[in-house]
C-alpha cells in the first residue's frame, strides 16, 4: 500500500470521491501501468511514479513536468491494473486540472483547442455556421431538426472532424447515405450542433466540458430521438458516461455498433465487392474501454471479397493512435518530449500484416494515419478508410462524382 | 504600478460578415463578437508587468457584445477590476473619437501609471483608439508595441516594433498610453471553471458615462465585400493533380533551378 | 491655392528612406494633378539632405532638421509635422500605414480634430470631394468614404499605388519649426536605441522562394515536412504574424507589417488567409501561389493561383512532384 502523507493524501482521497475506479490509495505500486503506457519510457513520471509522488505529497513537481501533458487516452493502464485504479479518466485530468488551476499553461496547440471550443463549440475553430458544409452536394435529404423539429428515430450527431475536415466529411456523407438507404429516420442538429466535449475533461478543462454539457442539454431538451448515433467513439463515452452525472441520461450508440445490430438489412444491400486484404484498429475508447471488438470485424467481415487479417496488438492489447483525449493537439508535445509518434508505429503494423487498407471507425485516426504513411513511406502502400466508405462502396453508395 | 486596460469588442471574422440595409455599415445583428486580439495581448503585458512590479491592473470596457464574458475573463486572469461603461446604446459601440473621452472620464478618477489598448481594432475606419485616448488624457503615446519593461517608478522602456524584427527601444514617461501589438508572451489561457468562479466573486462594476456628439468627418459612401473579380486561377483536381499542375508552372517560369 | 496640395510623409527609419515613399508620392501626384495643388514631401531629420535624391516625385521637398528628429520618436515628431501642416494646410496629407505612421496619423488626427481614414487602397478626387476606398475587417470588406474636411489625414495601404517615376525638380527648402522639439511634452517618449534581431537566422528578403505559412497549418510540428518543401524549392519558410507569436518560428522569419517585406520570385502562401497586415509584406512577390481551405480567403484575391485544399494534403505530393521535376 502507498503511504499516505496529508499533502497527498486529499489530492487520491478527492480523487478516490469522484468514484472513477477504485481508490488510486490501494495501488502496490506493482508498475503494470508503467510498462503497459506505450509512451512510459519517454516520460520523467510513468503513471506508477506519478501515483508515487502523488502520494509523497511531491504534486507540484509532477504538474510542471511535461510528462503530464503526454497521456493520449489509450486506457490501457487503467485497463491493466490489478487493482482496478483508473489513470486515465481519473488521475491524469485531475493532475491537469489541478496543474491549470494552479496557472500553469498547458501546451499552446492545446490551449488554442480549448479556446476552439469556448468560442466556437467546436474544436477546430470552424464557424458554427458553417457546420452543414459537410453536406454540401449530398443526394439524399439532410433533416435539421434544429429547424424543424419533429420525432425521429436516430438524432445522429455528426461531430467536428465528420462535420468539417475534408478528409472526414466524405465519412459524413457516405454514412448518411446508409442511414437513409436502411430506411433509418434521422435528423441532426444542423448549425446548432456543438462538440459534445470529451478531449476537454480528458485535459482537465472540466468548467469547459460543463459548458458544453450545458449547451448541449439546451439543444437536447424537447427533441424527440429514440437514440443517439455519433460517430466518434470519444463522444460515445462522454455520452454514455459523464453525461448522465449531469442528470442526462440518453441511449446512445456509437456507429460501429449500431450497423452492426443492423447487419442482415446491411448484408441484403450490399451489391458490390471489395477486393482488398484489408486490417482493422482497434480505437482505445469503444474498443478497449467497452471491450467492443467484435462488431467492427463482423462488419468488415460482411462485405463480399474483403479478406480480413488481423495485426499485432489488436482488439483490448491495441496500440492507440496517439489523438485520444486531446492528444491529438499534442503531437509536438509528445515528439519533443518522447520522441516519436504512436500513429506512425501502428501503421508500421499494419503493413506488416500484409493488407492493403487499414481500417478504422474513429474520425481521429484518418488524418492521423494517413499522415503517418507519407511520413513511414507507406503512402500508396496501405490505404486508411473508415468502415463507413468500405460499407458504403460494398452498398454502391458511394460519391457521385467519384464514379 | 496601477495600470489600466481598455478592452474592444470586434466581430468575428471567422464567420461570414454582411453589410446592413443602408449599404454602409456591417449589419451588427447577424455578426458574433469576440475580444479584440491586440486588446487580449494588452491585457496579457498588463498583468505581466503586474507579477513582475506589483501594483493592480483595472480593465475597462464599453457594454457591448460579449463584454461580460470578457470582463470575468480578465478577473480570472487576474485583473482587479472591471468595469462596465453604460453610454446608452448597447446594440453598437462608438467609433474611437466618441468612445475616447468616455474612457478619459473613467480613467481620470482612478488615476492610472499606464494604459494599454490593442493598437488596432480590425473595425476601426477613422480613428485609432488608444492614440484618440492619449490625446484626449494628454499623456504620451506610443504605439505598435510589443514589450514593456519598468525602467524605474516614473518610467517604462517600451519596445516598438519596425520591418525586420528590428525593434525601437523608447524611455517612456508615466502617466502614459501605450497601443500593444503584442505581449511578452502569447495571452495565457485560464480555465473555465475559474472563469465561472470570477463570475461569483468578481463584480463588473457598471458605469454611466456622458456621451461626446458623434462629429463625422469622414462620411461612408458604400461598405462591400471586395469583390471576387481578379480573383486566383484555381487550380483544381486531387492533390496529386495539383501538386503536378503547380510543379509544371514553377518548372515552365523557370523557378526549378 | 494651398487648400490644393497634397503632403507627403517622408519617412527615413533607420536612416533609409521608406520604401512606402515612392508609392505615396505616385498616389500624391494623381491627386495633385485632380487638384491643381502640388506634391510636397515632408522628411523630419536631424538631416534632411541625403534623402533629397529620393524625393523628386514631389514638386516641393520641405525638410525639417533638428537634432530631437536624428531618431524617429512620436512626440518631436508629431509637433514637427504639425507646424509644417498649420504652415501649409494642404487638401490632404498622406502617410504609410507603417509603423510609425500608426503613431503618426491618429496622434495628428486628434490633435488637429482632422478626419482620418485607414487602410487606403484608393484615393481620388470625385465630384470635386476626396474620396477613398479603405481596407478594414482583416480585408473582408471595403468602405468608400468621402472626406469634405482639410486637411484630410489619409493613411496609405503599401502595394496599392504606382510608385512615382517622374523625376522632377523638385524645389527644396528647409522649415524651421516655430515649437520647441525636444522639450516640455515632446520629452515623454524619448528614443533609447535600436535592437536588432539576434544574427545567425537567414534573411528571408534576399530568398528568390519563400514558402509562407500561415495559422492554417494548426500544429506545429507541421512545419517539418513543409521546411522539407522550401528545401527542395531552394528557398525557405517564413510565416505571419500569429505563428511567430506562437513562437514556432522566430521573429525574423516573420512577413508583413511588422516583420519583413518580401519580393520573392515565388511565393508559396500555405494556409495563410491574407489580412492585409501579412499582405503589405508580400504582395510584391513575382508569382503568388495560395492554398486554403477557405475560398473567401483574401489571400486569393492577390494570388496569381489559388487551391482549394487543406495544406497538409497538398504539401506532400508537391515535395514529390518537385522532386520528380527536378530529378529530371
Amino acid at each position: 500500500m502507498l503511504q499516505k502523507t496529508s499533502s497527498g493524501l486529499d489530492f487520491l482521497e478527492q480523487l478516490a470521491a469522484t468514484g472513477e475506479g477504485d481508490s488510486p490509495l490501494g495501488c502496490m505500486q506493482c508498475g503494470l501501468c508503467s510498462a503497459s503506457c506505450p509512451l512510459g519510457h519517454a516520460m520523467e513520471y510513468p503513471p506508477r511514479r506519478l501515483l508515487l509522488r502523488a502520494a509523497a505529497g511531491q504534486l507540484d513537481r509532477l504538474l510542471k513536468s511535461p510528462t503530464l501533458w503526454m497521456c493520449v487516452g489509450c486506457y490501457l493502464c487503467s485497463f491493466r491494473c490489478p487493482r482496478g485504479i483508473e489513470l486515465t479518466d481519473g488521475l491524469w485530468p485531475a493532475l491537469r486540472d489541478r496543474a491549470m488551476q494552479a496557472g500553469i499553461q498547458p501546451p499552446t496547440e492545446l490551449q488554442e483547442t480549448f479556446q476552439n471550443l469556448l468560442k466556437y463549440g467546436n474544436v477546430l475553430g470552424k464557424s458554427p455556421r458553417q457546420r452543414l458544409q459537410w453536406a454540401d452536394g449530398l443526394d439524399v435529404p439532410v433533416l435539421d431538426l434544429s429547424k424543424q423539429p419533429q420525432p425521429v428515430e436516430v438524432l445522429w450527431i455528426v461531430g467536428d472532424y465528420p462535420s468539417y475536415y475534408p478528409r472526414n466529411q466524405p465519412v459524413a456523407r457516405a454514412f448518411a447515405r446508409i442511414l437513409t438507404a436502411l430506411g433509418v429516420r434521422w435528423g441532426v442538429l444542423g448549425t446548432k450542433e456543438c462538440a459534445l466535449g470529451e478531449c476537454d475533461r480528458m485535459f482537465g478543462e472540466e468548467g469547459l466540458f460543463e459548458m458544453l454539457v450545458e449547451k448541449n442539454r439546451q439543444l437536447l431538451q424537447g427533441l424527440q430521438f429514440k437514440m443517439i448515433v455519433v460517430l466518434d467513439p470519444h463522444e460515445f463515452r462522454a455520452i454514455e458516461h459523464y453525461y448522465p452525472r449531469y442528470g442526462m441520461r440518453y441511449p446512445v450508440e456509437h456507429y460501429v455498433t449500431f450497423l452492426a445490430n443492423r447487419l442482415p438489412e446491411l448484408t441484403a444491400r450490399m451489391v458490390r465487392s471489395v477486393e482488398a486484404t484489408v486490417t482493422y484498429h482497434d480505437n482505445c475508447c469503444v474498443g478497449r474501454r467497452y471491450q467492443c471488438f467484435d462488431p467492427p470485424r463482423a462488419l468488415l467481415g460482411a462485405i463480399p471479397g474483403l479478406k480480413l487479417v488481423e495485426m499485432e496488438r489488436n482488439r483490448e492489447d491495441s496500440l492507440c493512435c496517439g489523438g485520444g483525449g486531446g492528444g491529438m493537439w499534442l503531437d509536438a508535445h509528445i515528439v519533443a518530449h518522447g520522441g516519436y509518434r504512436l500513429s506512425d508505429e501502428r501503421i508500421k503494423m499494419a503493413a506488416r500484416t500484409g493488407a492493403q487498407i487499414l481500417a478504422v471507425s474513429c474520425p481521429f485516426e484518418l488524418s492521423r494515419f494517413e499522415d503517418a504513411a507519407k511520413v513511414t513511406g507507406l503512402e500508396g502502400k496501405v490505404q486508411v478508410r473508415d468502415i463507413v466508405e468500405l460499407l458504403a462502396e460494398a452498398m454502391d453508395l458511394v460519391e457521385k462524382e467519384s464514379v | 504600478m496601477k495600470i489600466a486596460v481598455v478592452i474592444r469588442q470586434v466581430p468575428d471574422l471567422i464567420e461570414p460578415l454582411e453589410v446592413d440595409s443602408t449599404g454602409k455599415a456591417l449589419d451588427l445583428s447577424s455578426a458574433a463578437f469576440v475580444l479584440n486580439e491586440s486588446d487580449d495581448h494588452a491585457l496579457e503585458q498588463a498583468l505581466l508587468l503586474k507579477e513582475k512590479h506589483g501594483g493592480s491592473v483595472t480593465v475597462l470596457g464599453i457594454d457591448f457584445g460579449d463584454v461580460d464574458s470578457s470582463l470575468y475573463a480578465a478577473a480570472a486572469k487576474g485583473a482587479d477590476q472591471i468595469i462596465k461603461l453604460l453610454w446608452g446604446d448597447p446594440n453598437r459601440t462608438p467609433p474611437p473619437q466618441q468612445a475616447a473621452p468616455m474612457y478619459a472620464e473613467v480613467l481620470r478618477p482612478l488615476g492610472p501609471d499606464l494604459v494599454l489598448v490593442g493598437v488596432q481594432a480590425h473595425d476601426e475606419l477613422d480613428g485609432v483608439l488608444p492614440a484618440e485616448l492619449a490625446v484626449c488624457l494628454g499623456w504620451p503615446y506610443v504605439g505598435v508595441v510589443r514589450g514593456v519593461q519598468a525602467a524605474n517608478g516614473k518610467s517604462l522602456l517600451v519596445c516598438k516594433e519596425f520591418p525586420g524584427a528590428v525593434m525601437a527601444q523608447f524611455e517612456v514617461r508615466l502617466p502614459a498610453v501605450l497601443g500593444i501589438l503584442g505581449a511578452e508572451q502569447p495571452p495565457r489561457y485560464v480555465p473555465v471553471s475559474r472563469i465561472r468562479a470570477a463570475m461569483k466573486t468578481a463584480s463588473i462594476a457598471e458605469q454611466q458615462v456622458a456621451v461626446p456628439p458623434e462629429a463625422v468627418r469622414v462620411e461612408v459612401a458604400r461598405l462591400y465585400p471586395p469583390a471576387p473579380t481578379e480573383r486566383a486561377e484555381m487550380l483544381t483536381g486531387s492533390p496529386e493533380e495539383v501538386a503536378s499542375r503547380i510543379a509544371a508552372l514553377l518548372e515552365e517560369k523557370g523557378l526549378l533551378r | 491655392m494651398s487648400a490644393s496640395d497634397i503632403l507627403v510623409l517622408a519617412e527615413t527609419p533607420r536612416g533609409n528612406l521608406s520604401g512606402m515613399v515612392a508609392e505615396l508620392l505616385g498616389a500624391a501626384r494623381s491627386l495633385a494633378t485632380a487638384t491643381g495643388g502640388q506634391v510636397i514631401a515632408v522628411l523630419l531629420s536631424n538631416d534632411g539632405t541625403p534623402f533629397v535624391s529620393g524625393l523628386q516625385g514631389a514638386d516641393r521637398i520641405v525638410l525639417v532638421n533638428h537634432p530631437s528628429l536624428a531618431e524617429y520618436s512620436p512626440l518631436p515628431f508629431l509637433a514637427a509635422l504639425q507646424a509644417v501642416i498649420q504652415a501649409q494646410t494642404p487638401r490632404a496629407v498622406l502617410i504609410g500605414s507603417t509603423s510609425i505612421g500608426w503613431d503618426i496619423a491618429p496622434l495628428l488626427a486628434a490633435r488637429l480634430n482632422a478626419p482620418l481614414a485607414l487602410g487606403c487602397q484608393q484615393i481620388s478626387i470625385q465630384d470635386g470631394q476626396l474620396a477613398a476606398t479603405c481596407s478594414l475587417c482583416g480585408g473582408k470588406m471595403l468602405a468608400e468614404v468621402r472626406i469634405q474636411q482639410a486637411p484630410a489625414i489619409l493613411m496609405v495601404l503599401p502595394g496599392n499605388f504606382a510608385p512615382a517615376n517622374t523625376p522632377g525638380k523638385a524645389h527644396l527648402e528647409t522649415f524651421s519649426p516655430p515649437v520647441e522639439l525636444s522639450g516640455g511634452d515632446s520629452a515623454g517618449v524619448v528614443f533609447r536605441q535600436w535592437i536588432l534581431p539576434p544574427p545567425g537566422d537567414i534573411d528571408i528578403t534576399t530568398q528568390t522562394i519563400l514558402v509562407g505559412v500561415g495559422r492554417g497549418i494548426q500544429q506545429k510540428e507541421n512545419l517539418e515536412p513543409i521546411q522539407q518543401l522550401a528545401e527542395i524549392l531552394g528557398g525557405a519558410v517564413c510565416a505571419s504574424r500569429p505563428i511567430v507569436d506562437q513562437g514556432w518560428l522566430p521573429t525574423t522569419r516573420q512577413v508583413g507589417k511588422s516583420g519583413m517585406t518580401v519580393k520573392p520570385k515565388l511565393y508559396l502562401a500555405l494556409g495563410i488567409s491574407g489580412a492585409p497586415e501579412h499582405v503589405e509584406g508580400m504582395s510584391g512577390s513575382d508569382l503568388i501561389i495560395a492554398v486554403n481551405t477557405d475560398p473567401k480567403a483574401p489571400i486569393f484575391d492577390i494570388a496569381d493561383y489559388g487551391v482549394q485544399m487543406d495544406l497538409m494534403d497538398l504539401v506532400e505530393p508537391l515535395t514529390q512532384a518537385i522532386q520528380a521535376k527536378k530529378a529530371r
